[in-house]
């Protein structure tokens, strides 16, 4: 039995909705270190930079689940919906944090985001989730059909938003967002090419 | 001269050696095991009245950038070990009467050091409350005879590859380079930092030597120095030259002049614990009845 087939064999035992419950326990923890005190000397921003880059890891694993069916045969795919809700989940609670621990005060919240290119990308990829997270459920997805498909598409748009967002509030000439950048332009572009390498011959 | 100004903000009983749970810990726990939100501890408190202490030595000296060890926030802490800094000499050059390399020894055997307690705040709008010792730079500047045909003062960080992990990327173009009009430094609030809490200004804090101006953003504080020099030109800085539309030579803390990607408007004092929220930003940080007089007839949203 192949390396494959046995990851396959094994995460097939594994009932999709146990990632609900694994995935939260990073937010509840993080948020208990923060009222308690462990999160460092300013909780507020460390609460907002986890919860955004693990929104942004999931999104990007979400993104995985394709390329790495094609190019592997390692079917993830009964996770994408946990995958997709879960980072739903941390893209909120990461607005969150910043609504009501971060920035708190109304008239700064809507100057921030109509002003500040990053925050205006970072809640356009948010609003680009809303509807991806409402319609991942099995009765939308009969009911939309095809159109299901086209709308999720969307999560390509709100990726990239999410990472554009994290390049630029970078101070300085910084690695670590252009990398996560560089990740979700490979990961789209293995997809420019699906369409045409599906075709029969 | 030492003593030209007198700390308004007070040291209260926050001292280097206090246990490391502080009361503010001790608080947020009991909060939370109350299921309490909304307590920023005593200096939350203090806040709204105007008076502020000291931040913790540990919040100090763990939550800083010193981007030519890494650019995260505990990377100074972490990797400024490396630094060697005795022994250490500044190169006093340019339009002064008495050029030449002076070592920190010899400095500190002419200068008078005191205590400073000064607001802190960072571009990135956080703030600390921060107890300097130090000297006034206007006192090293007499010491070197500053030739009248200077106008303004150039600091240079110092630069090595093999102790500093992070300018192995360009991050910035290195090495880390600031400036003040002359007037500026000689002004009785800008000093040189020498030590924290009476202790010695650890690496990560920019020893030996550090210039600290709390009515500019923390970045103009540079650290670690390793060269002054007295010239004629406005000399360039280093995140003005990264980005200037962001970062401008005067960069004077000011809360209708926004950062371009946020705003200044508002800071987030360190250490209020999770709930603690926002407070608003004070022209000049505070000092304005000290330094507003140096900027007057300019426009401060030309001169950012
Ligand atoms: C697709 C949606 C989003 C993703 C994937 C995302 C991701 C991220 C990431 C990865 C970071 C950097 C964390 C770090 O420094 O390690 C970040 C920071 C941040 N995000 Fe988002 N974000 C999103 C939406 C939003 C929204 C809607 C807001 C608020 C309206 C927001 C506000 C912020 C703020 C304030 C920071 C911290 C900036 C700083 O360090 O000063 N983000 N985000």
């Amino acid at each position: 039995m192949s390396l494959v087939d046995s990851i396959n064999r094994t995460t097939r035992r594994i009932p999709p909705w146990t990632l609900y419950i694994v995935g939260v326990i990073p937010a509840a923890w993080y948020f208990y270190l923060g009222v308690v005190g462990r999160l460092g000397v300013d909780p507020v921003k460390e609460l907002e930079h986890s919860y955004g880059e693990l929104a942004l890891q999931l999104l990007i694993a979400g993104l995985c689940v394709t390329p790495l069916r094609r190019f592997t045969g390692i079917a993830l795919i009964r996770f994408r919906r946990q995958i997709g809700l879960l980072a739903f989940f941390y893209v909120f609670c990461h607005l969150l944090v910043w609504l009501f621990l971060d920035v708190q005060i109304l008239g700064q919240i809507w100057a921030d985001i109509l002003k500040r290119p990053y925050i205006t990308i970072g809640m356009a990829g948010f609003v680009c989730l809303i509807p991806l997270a409402v319609t991942s459920n099995n009765f939308s997805v009969r009911k939309l059909g095809r159109r299901w498909r086209t709308l999720h598409k969307l999560t390509y748009l709100a990726v990239l938003l999410g990472a554009i967002h994290f390049v630029l509030l970078a101070k300085g000439f910084q690695l670590e967002p252009l990398l996560y950048l560089g990740a979700i332009l490979v990961l789209l572009g293995l997809r420019i090419r699906l369409p045409r390498r599906a075709q029969p011959a | 001269m030492a003593y030209r100004w007198t700390n308004d903000l007070s040291r209260e009983d926050a001292t280097p050696e206090r246990a490391f749970l502080n009361r503010r810990q001790i608080m947020a726990a009991a909060a939370a095991a109350a299921g309490l939100g909304a307590i920023g501890g005593p200096r939350g408190a203090r806040a709204a009245t105007g008076e502020l202490d000291p931040n913790e030595w540990d919040e100090i000296t763990t939550y800083n950038n010193y981007y030519e060890f890494g650019t995260g926030k505990s990377d100074p802490a972490q990797y400024a070990d490396a630094l060697t800094t005795s022994p250490w000499s500044v190169t006093i050059d340019g339009l002064v009467d008495r050029p030449g390399e002076y070592s920190f020894d010899d400095i500190m055997s002419k200068m008078t050091t005191e205590e400073r307690i000064y607001r802190f705040r960072c571009v990135e709008a956080w703030s600390m409350v921060i107890p300097w010792n130090g000297f006034e730079l206007a006192d090293l500047l007499d010491m070197v005879g500053v030739k009248s045909s200077a106008k303004y003062v150039a600091f240079e960080t110092a630069l090595r590859p093999d102790e500093m992990r992070g300018v192995s990327f360009p991050v910035l173009d290195w090495p880390y380079v600031e400036g003040l009009r002359l007037d500026e430094a000689m002004h009785p609030l800008t000093i040189i930092a020498t030590g924290i809490y009476g202790r010695d200004i650890p690496n990560q804090n920019g020893a030996p030597l550090r210039l600290v101006v709390p009515w500019k953003y923390g970045f103009k504080s540079i650290k670690s120095i390793v060269r002054i020099s007295l010239v004629e030109d406005q000399p360039p800085t280093s995140w003005n030259k990264a980005n200037a539309r962001e970062y401008g030579f005067y960069s004077n803390v000011n809360p209708e002049v926004d950062h371009p990607r946020w705003s200044q408007a508002t800071e987030r004092p360190i250490g209020g614990g999770i709930f603690a929220g926002r407070k608003e930003t004070l022209m000049f940080n505070g000092y304005g009845d000290d330094v507003a007089a140096l900027y007057e007839g300019m426009d401060l949203n030309k001169y950012y």
